[in-house]
């Protein structure tokens, strides 16, 4: 799968999705009923400065179709001098899915096999150096280590989102040392 | 805080060029540092990478003229610095240099605000005049609450940040670090970094030697050296929003 080459900066910021919404919002009902605005801010706490990519309907829209789902109930509630709010609960099946998700222990692949090919593929072929394409990718992780640690760096120390930036920047240092590993290799190969 | 400094030239503030190092000789020949060109601009940071044994300790050790090269010249904020005496490089290392290491160096004996005010009074500072640089500094390193604390009452993260605060005291022209996250947690790591960061943002020059691509990735310039050598250049940009999200794991 080729690297998108460089995002660039005007790349659209909002309207990305995250996979887990879905649970993390039953997650959030399971200890006590909350509304869609709540749960908004909880989301929006635990993620930062990332939060601006999330669409600003998400959460609502995520709302409305955990209900059809039966995985949550709903109930208006007035308010004085404001439009009724919608409450949400979990059922028994919103419950039974939040543990199972709970336990789940799958975890997001990182891809090292497409870049060790690749790398592989271009020396055999004689088409390209591997040592030029370690170096490009390397690039481009910096500046997304760049990115993240500048992120992580405007938060506060022991702010919940700023785990969330650790984990990006140490995942990205431990790729940035594969890929060290990998220049090494192929340099060495040179003149054999 | 160094509305006091009145840039004396334009010009870069270090530079090296066709800087080598040799150690031994005939067979035993180890060429440590081999024709390094290197100009770092006011206010610039520059990070050198490479795996161990590559050189770039010793680099440091010329630049910071604490070491003299086989060959090459060096110049500090437009002196030729190579062929200077002895004593003069060690009055110019105390007045223009700062230097952190990985081990901290601290004096244990001495508070925190001791091993700060040192570096003052060794340039012949007034024992007052030393005292107020160093309150003032432990404070711009967030760690005035500490200064009457000996080093083995800090934590590593703290005990660099008294380093960087002493590395500081005399205004140097620029600060040299060999490898000042790599005796630090993750979480020191971070308040290492803030330290730096901020450095930067206040225009002091910075060269960092380091093996953590996250102290290379706060730089504006990074090299990488293998063998003695500069092999790669980057300059570095600090990716998209859009580059962040999509690494921590967002679908777009």
């Amino acid at each position: 799968m080729p690297e998108p080459v460089q995002l660039s900066v005007e790349a659209p910021f909002q309207g990305y999705q995250l996979q887990v919404v879905q649970e993390v919002l039953l997650a959030l009902l399971a200890r006590e009923a909350s509304y869609g605005y709540q749960l908004r801010a909880q989301l929006q706490l635990a993620l930062g400065p990332l939060a601006e990519a999330l669409n600003a309907g998400h959460v609502y829209v995520t709302l409305g179709r955990l209900e059809k789902a039966g995985l949550v109930r709903s109930e208006r509630v007035g308010q004085a001098d404001r439009p009724d709010r919608k409450v949400y609960e979990l059922t028994a099946a919103g419950r039974q899915r939040v543990a199972d998700w709970l336990e789940d222990t799958s975890w997001p692949k990182p891809a090292p096999a497409e870049f060790h090919l690749k790398l592989v593929a271009a020396a055999a072929a004689g088409l390209a150096d591997p040592v030029r394409i370690v170096d490009a990718q390397r690039h481009a992780l910096l500046a997304g280590l760049a990115a993240a640690q500048r992120a992580a760096l405007a938060e506060t120390a022991g702010s919940v989102a700023g785990l969330l930036l650790e984990g990006v920047v140490l995942r990205l240092q431990a790729d940035l040392r594969w890929l060290e590993a990998c220049a090494s290799y192929w340099a060495s190969t040179k003149g054999r | 805080m160094h509305a006091t400094r009145t840039p004396t030239q334009t010009g870069p503030v270090l530079r090296a060029c066709g800087l080598r190092m040799d150690y031994g000789s005939g067979t035993g020949l180890v060429r440590a540092v081999d024709g390094v060109d290197l100009e770092v601009a006011r206010g610039e940071t520059v990070a050198v990478m490479g795996p161990s044994g590559c050189g770039k300790s010793t680099l440091l050790h010329l630049l910071g003229a604490l070491e003299r090269p086989s060959t090459g010249e060096l110049w500090l904020a437009g002196r030729r610095i190579d062929q200077w005496s002895e004593k003069a490089l060690a009055r110019l290392r105390r007045s223009a240099i700062g230097f952190v290491f990985q081990a901290f160096h601290l004096l244990d004996e001495l508070t925190a605000a001791e091993n700060v005010e040192l570096p003052a009074l060794l340039a012949g500072r007034s024992p007052r005049s030393a005292r107020l640089r160093a309150s003032e500094l432990l404070e711009q390193v967030g760690l005035a609450d500490r200064a009457t604390f000996l080093p083995s009452a800090l934590s590593g993260g703290q005990r660099q940040r008294v380093a960087i605060a002493r590395a500081l005291s005399n205004d140097p022209e620029v600060v040299l670090a060999d490898e000042p996250t790599g005796n630090l947690d993750s979480a020191a790591t971070l308040e290492v970094l803030r330290l730096l960061d901020s450095l930067h943002s206040s225009g002091q020059t910075l060269v960092i030697v380091t093996h953590d691509e996250r102290v290379a990735a706060t730089a504006d310039r990074l090299i990488t050296m293998r063998d003695g050598s500069f092999v790669e250049e980057t300059r570095l940009t600090h990716g998209t929003s859009a580059r962040l999200v999509d690494l921590a794991g967002f679908e777009g």
